[in-house]
This record gives structure tokens, sequence and C-alpha cells, in this order.
């Protein structure tokens, strides 16, 4: 569409299509049978100390038809492409090649995983002494498959959805880990508003089984170890399970929804984004408090669903804010899909549009009394998402009629 | 008084300071000189040993020291020296406080092969090394740097921390078209009324060992190793591949009534932006141009502005066999009989291909181009392409009167972005 003068009041946005792939399973009902029966899939022993949320088995063909295709793109990419196939086919507008071609797209990634055992065999031989210069070089040159790189570009994930699925009204890539989630949704929802756009597809995906990532995040002494508990528990063992799963939104003016006659699950009404130095304590809870004073009042009938990671010190911190809002339902998806990093806000968003269209909020799978029960249909879900080193956001979801 | 507003009611974008380091220099009056000069920044790589490497040469940075060497460090430092330049030509803000956001194209950041090999060390001899056991060595906070360094968005952490830009700093990819999209990224803020004025930086320092061989098996990279200076043959019979080169570019962006208000020195206009994004191949464009001919059409129809009123194009001319091929294609489609007239020259053939900086770098080298009237060559063009006719400016920088310029990224994943530039409000 032709981009005119922002209008005076920002235009109606709404969630049109979910897609989701996580360790619960694929789909929306059965998404919400596992969050009704309190599902968890988390895997102490396969990666063992550290706890992750394994993929539930999905068939790829179903999204990905072309077995090349599904060769050239490594975990990341299958899951993402996959859940916005079916974000896609949820919102009615697989195929329709006249929305996919001026369709916006906006991808939070992180990057696809090493070959581990190239370069477990380049230090094993190091270590046995083959430290001539270049032989790093020729190991490289041997053993890297040379479409590997393409499998773990962070834009590739962008750049595999569309060529599976033909989204190309534009293809923007953010990274930087949790925050870029909230970002992807923030920009996406800020073109529409502003009538930069009409529709747009939002999202993100996420291999938690990878030793390489727990690598980066040990260093940090971040990574859950030993048992498994709900982000709410983990008071003497703190930090984060790795989770799989993809979390794709398709989200558009109500005007263009209806003239397509397209059915929302829920009204996106407002994404809101800081990044607090952290640098004394409370820096974050401060942060998260001014954030919910930007999203506008909240009367009767809100619930929160945080992507809390479990890690410190920003969990309690987070638990710092919520203390000051009592009585308001909170889910830690946390608690049920494991830390899916970039893909965590988007996936709360996911939930959160899940539970308003089927007007109940799940029940808790939380051991600490952190989480009440709410026996009314909520009417708006405030979505937050503190990153586990840097950035915080938040999104207020709404029911329609 | 010039409108505030474009003729689509949205509020004009101006660049109000800009900065860049590539291989010819730091600053704009170093690279602009050594630009005109038509000389070379590709150089033999000294960084690393390059014993059974089929490209030995790259447009690397070597003048800005960091010790130990990691490329997401040098990106780091890249950015801060192209930011520090443009925020200080802008004066805007106090020190440490920018009056608006961030967005950085950056390249996806990994852990790196010296601190690799050092968990592999600190394994201990006699010792099978696999992923499980850097696991156990890597805990305990030990290497809790090594954390924050190589975080996806450490790079933006620091920038949002050092300038005091506001709100959440965005890092993105769009592989070679990044720093292209990191300047629509802030142009769609400002025009959306968001922030008053936007900080823009496009940085890229990846040339190491493991980055130079994944392009290399792809078979991207030119293998015409000797002379260095001669390897970027855009548009010429015998290119033969893009070369590595670091660099940053960064660019303040304000609304024209902001930067009018507190008297700013205008330096240039965005006046359109344009992307489409290409479904037909990883690496390689549709073959009938049809994404970068519509990557083209927006950008004019953004700006709201015709192919007649383009007089200077700034290519992505990578010089490898496919793209070169592909933008003319595409600039032809569009500009038809006049693609053979109008001056379209790669800055590529000089500093070579900055990946995530270069859509920066070269709205930079636009922009003054915009200002100097003088258009800098495509150096190393001998052998001419009949299957390209474009006007390169061969060899030798040329004036002209140049009053919009086009300059257009395009990358790996179907990434096309295009930008309009001008001197006045069109």
């Amino acid at each position: 569409m032709a981009e005119t003068a922002s209008p005076s009041a920002p235009i109606e946005t709404w969630i049109t299509g979910i897609g989701l792939a996580t360790s619960l399973g694929e789909g929306l009902d059965a998404h919400w049978e596992a969050l009704s029966h309190q599902r968890i899939n988390a895997d102490e022993k396969s990666f063992a100390p550290y706890v992750v949320h394994p993929l539930a088995p999905v068939n790829f063909d179903a999204q990905i038809p072309k077995k090349g295709d599904q060769r050239q793109m490594e975990a990341w990419q299958r899951i993402g492409t996959y859940a916005a196939g079916l974000a896609l086919d949820s919102a009615g507008v697989k195929g329709n090649t006249d929305i996919l071609a001026r369709m916006d797209m906006i991808v939070a990634a992180g990057g696809g995983e090493r070959d581990l055992v190239v370069d477990s065999g380049i230090l094993n031989a190091e270590a046995k002494g083959n430290s001539a210069p270049g032989y790093l070089n020729e190991r490289l040159m041997s053993d890297l498959r040379p479409t590997l790189f393409l499998a773990q570009l962070s834009n590739l994930l962008a750049g595999n959805i569309a060529i599976v699925h033909g989204v190309t009204g534009s293809s923007r890539t953010f990274m930087g880990e949790e925050a870029s989630g909230v970002d992807a949704v923030r920009i996406a929802l800020a073109r529409i508003a502003a009538g930069q756009s009409d529709i747009a597809l939002v999202g993100a995906a996420h291999n938690g089984e990878r030793r390489d990532l727990l690598l980066l995040y040990e260093f940090g002494g971040f990574n859950l170890k030993e048992k498994y508990a709900p982000v709410w528990a983990r008071e003497h063992n703190s930090g984060f399970a790795l989770g799989s799963g993809g979390a794709f939104l398709v989200i558009e003016s109500r005007a263009h929804a209806e003239a397509r006659g397209a059915k929302p699950f829920a009204r996106l009404t407002n994404v809101v984004a800081d990044h607090a130095r952290r640098k004394r304590p409370s820096d974050i809870t401060s942060t998260l408090e001014s954030l919910w004073s930007r999203l506008g009042s909240h009367a009767d009938g809100t619930a929160i669903i945080t992507g809390a990671t479990g890690a410190e010190p920003v969990t309690s911190e987070e638990r710092a804010f919520l203390r000051a809002h009592p009585d308001i339902p909170v889910r830690a998806i946390g608690t049920l899909f494991g830390h899916t990093m970039e893909a965590q806000f988007p996936l709360g968003l996911a939930v959160a549009a899940l539970s308003l269209s089927r007007g109940a909020l799940f029940a808790p799978a939380d051991t600490s009394g952190q989480e009440i029960d709410m026996t009314t249909p909520p009417d708006r879900i405030v979505v937050i998402g503190a990153g586990h080193w840097r950035g915080e956001g938040m999104a207020l979801v709404e029911a329609i009629g | 008084m010039t409108a505030m507003r474009d003729k689509s009611g949205r509020p004009v974008v101006v660049v109000t300071g800009m900065g860049v380091v590539t291989s010819l220099g730091t600053g704009k009056t170093d690279n602009w000189a050594r630009l005109c000069a038509g000389e070379s920044g590709i150089r033999t790589i000294t960084r690393f040993p390059t014993e059974g490497l089929r490209t030995t040469m790259a447009g690397t940075v070597d003048f800005v020291p960091v010790e130990p060497f990691s490329s997401t460090d040098l990106s780091e430092r890249l950015a801060d020296i192209a930011a520090e330049e443009a925020v200080a030509q802008a004066e805007i803000g106090r020190a440490g406080d920018f009056p608006g956001p961030l967005f950085l194209a950056v390249a996806p950041v990994e852990l790196e092969w010296p601190q690799r090999q050092e968990l592999g060390h600190d394994i201990g001899p006699g010792i099978d090394i696999d992923y499980d056991q850097m696991l156990r060595v890597s805990g305990g906070g030990r290497y809790k740097q090594y954390h924050r360094r190589f975080l996806f968005g450490s790079v933006a952490d620091h920038l949002a921390e050092t300038f005091g830009t506001k709100g959440s700093p965005i890092s993105l990819s769009t592989a070679c078209a990044s720093g292209t999209t990191a300047i629509q990224l802030g142009v769609e803020a400002i025009r959306r009324g968001e922030a008053d004025a936007a900080l823009c930086v496009a940085t890229d320092g990846s040339v190491n060992p493991e980055a130079l061989i994944r392009f290399s098996l792809l078979s991207a990279l030119s293998t015409q190793n000797d002379p260095p200076h001669a390897a970027v043959r855009p548009f010429s019979k015998n290119r033969d591949g893009f070369v590595m080169a670091e660099g940053a570019g960064a660019l303040v962006l304000e609304s024209y009534e902001a930067a009018t208000a507190r008297g700013a020195k205008i330096l240039g206009i965005v006046a359109g932006c344009g992307e489409l994004a290409d479904s037909f191949h990883r690496t390689r464009s549709s073959p009938d141009g049809k994404p970068i001919i519509g990557c083209v059409r927006n950008a004019l129809a953004d700006a709201g502005v015709t192919t007649e009123q383009i007089d200077y194009i700034n290519a992505h001319g990578t010089g490898t066999p496919e793209n070169d091929k592909m933008e003319y294609l595409g600039i032809s489609s569009v500009f038809g009989e006049r693609a053979r007239q109008i001056p379209v020259s790669s800055n590529k053939s000089m500093v070579g291909h900055t990946l995530s900086a270069a859509g920066a770098v070269e709205a930079v080298f636009s922009l003054l181009t915009l200002e100097r009237q003088r258009i800098p060559p495509t150096i190393n063009y001998d052998v001419p392409d009949p299957a390209i006719p474009f006007d390169v400016v061969p060899n030798t920088a040329r004036d002209a009167r140049v009053t919009m310029v086009m300059s257009n990224s395009f990358g790996f994943g179907g990434q096309n972005a295009s930008l309009i530039l001008t001197r006045e409000p069109v």
C-alpha cells in the first residue's frame, strides 16, 4: 500500500493467525489441550546436567513439502518455517499470492547450530600438536559443508520462509536474544498502526537442544541444571531451561481483516520496550513499572503472561514488580515451554491470543503460589518479556467482541 | 520556506551527521580523497595465516587495533568510530545522551576460534575434546566476559550505553542489505512521529578465517589475489567474485522540522526507501529480475520521483558474475534507455564489500557525492562486459551535476533494499 501521513489515531490491529510448534506439540488445539492439563515436556537426561524442553515430534513435510528445502535448513530454520506456515494457514492467507507479495515479514533470530563434530575434531587435532600455520584453514576448507553457512545465517530463516511460503513484501531479521522478539512485534505493529503496512508475519524460532548454545549461556551461569522446577520455584537453583519452539503471528489492520472476512483471535493494542542499564538493583523492576504505565490502565479482567526466564537477578526483579500488582493472575510460559529466547515474547503473545479467543486463562502449573486461578474469562492480557541479560518489553492483547 | 512534509504528507527525513571508516581510512575526509583518487583498500591478509586458502586478500581495517582480536570486538570499535564522527558532526544532544533510538546493522555473532581454542586448552591434556568437555570447563564465571561479548545484542548494547540512545536498540541483519535496512528503520520511525532523531549505524569486522572460508566455499569470493588492489572488478568481463572487507558507516537522521528548529546543518535528505524480498533461491536472484525491479520501483514510488530525476546510481556492484548481471537487468528494466547513460559506479571496487556495513557506508559516499558534485569511479575496469553497457565511471572520478542518487543493496536470502538520497527535499 502507498504510505501516507500517519493517521491521527493508531489503526486498530488484530491478530488473525497463530502458528505454534513447540515442546508441547504443534497447532492450536494441541497447545490448548496441553496448557489445560498442565502438560510439561522437560528433559533432564539428554543434555545432563542441563535441562531442556525438546521439540515435540513434527511432520515437517506438512509445511515444507520439498525435502531439498528441509535439507538446506538447520533445525531452528525448519521449526520457524514450519510455524510460519501454520500461522499463514491459521490466518487463511496461505498461498494467497496477492497478499503474500505485499505482506511484511519481521523475524527475530539467533543463528544456527555449529557442526560440533568438525569443531571437536579440529580442537583435538590441535591438542595433539597440529598447530602449523594454516592448519585451521585446511581443516575448515575440507570439513565445513558449504551450505552449512546458509543454514546458520540469521537472516536465512526469513529467507526460507520467503522461499517456502512466498512471503515477499519485506524481509527483516532482528537479532539480540529476547529483546529482538519484542522489537520484531513492536515494529510490525507500529508499521500497521501508522498505515505503513496492512499485514505482517512476525515471529521467531529457537532450537534449545544445542550444546553450543548451552556453552554460551554457561559462560554466564544461566543454565538450569539437574532438576526441572517451575520458573517461580528456582530460588535455590536459578537458571533457564532452553526450549525448542517456533511462534509466528499474522497481524493485520482490522479493516484489512474485515475486508477479506478474516476472524480475529485478539486485538494487539500496544507493544512497548526499553533497555534498562541494569546497573542498580531494582532497575528492572522500575523499568517494568514504567512500561506497565505506558500500556494504559488495567481494570478487572486483566491477566499477565510472562516470559520470565528463571535466571537471576531478573526473575526476582520481575517478581517484585508482580508483587506490586497483586490479584492479577499470572502465568509463566517458561514453566511450560522452557526458555525459547528470541521466540519467548512472540510465544507469549500467541498463548495470550489463544487464551483470549478460547475465553479462559489456563490453570497454573506452578507450585510456588505465585500463580492464582482465574475463573472468569480474561478481557485483556499483558505479555511481559524481560531478557535474561538485557531488554524489557510488554504488550497489551485484548479480547474482541 | 521549504515544506517540512513530503508529497505524501510525512515528515521529511534529513541527514545531519555522517561517519565512516573503511579499509581506505578513518573519517569522511580521508575516505573521500582516496575514493576519488581511485585507490584500493584491498590488501593481502596479514591478520592470520592464509596457507591453504583460495582467497588471500581482503579489505581489512588493520589500523584499528583490537587485542585479542575478535570480529565482534572489531565490529564494535568500527561502529564506535563511525558513530562518534556522525554524532559530533550533527552536534546533537549531549555527550552520551543521543535523543533518539539506535538501529544497528551488524553481522551475526558467535563464539570464535580463539575462544574455542582457549576452552580446548583448558580441558587439559589426554582428554578427548568435545562439547560436553567444553561445557564442563565453561561455567563458574571464569568466562563470564564471553557471554557478554558473544550475545547477538552485545554491540548494540555497548553503543546504546556509549551514545545514550533511547529505548530498545535494534540489531538487525538483512545480509548485505543490512546497512540500508538500518537507515530505512530510522526513516520509518521518524515518519511515524515516534522520534525526531535516530542513530543508524552499520558495521562489519568479519575478516576471520572461518568467515572467509564460508564465503569461499560458496564460490562467492574473488581469487584474483595478485595484485590484491586489482581483485574487485565490478561490471568487468573478468570479474570473478566479491572481496570481503571491513568498515562502518553511521548516519544521524532527523525530521527536517527538528533539525531546522535547532539550526542544524542539513547534509542531505533520505527521500525514499524501497524493499522487496526474493523467494527464488537462498543465494541467487530470481532470473527474471522481478524482485530487484520491484525494489527499485518501490524506492522511487516511496520518494514520489521518476527515473528521469535520478542522475547517479551508487550500485551494489559486488563484482560477482551473478550480482552485476542481475543489477544491470534490474536497472535497465526500470530505467530503459537511460540505463546506458546514467552514471553507475561501485564503491566496492575500492573498499571491497563491507557486508553488513555496505548499505550505510555507501549511503555516506552517496551523500558526499551529492555534496561534492563528484562521482567516485569504478576502478579495475579494463575489460568491459558487453552484456552490461553501464557508464560505470571507469577508473577516474568525474565532476557532475548530481541532485538525486539511488543507492542499491542486495543480499543473500533474497534481501533487496534501495534508497533515494537528495540534496534538497523533493
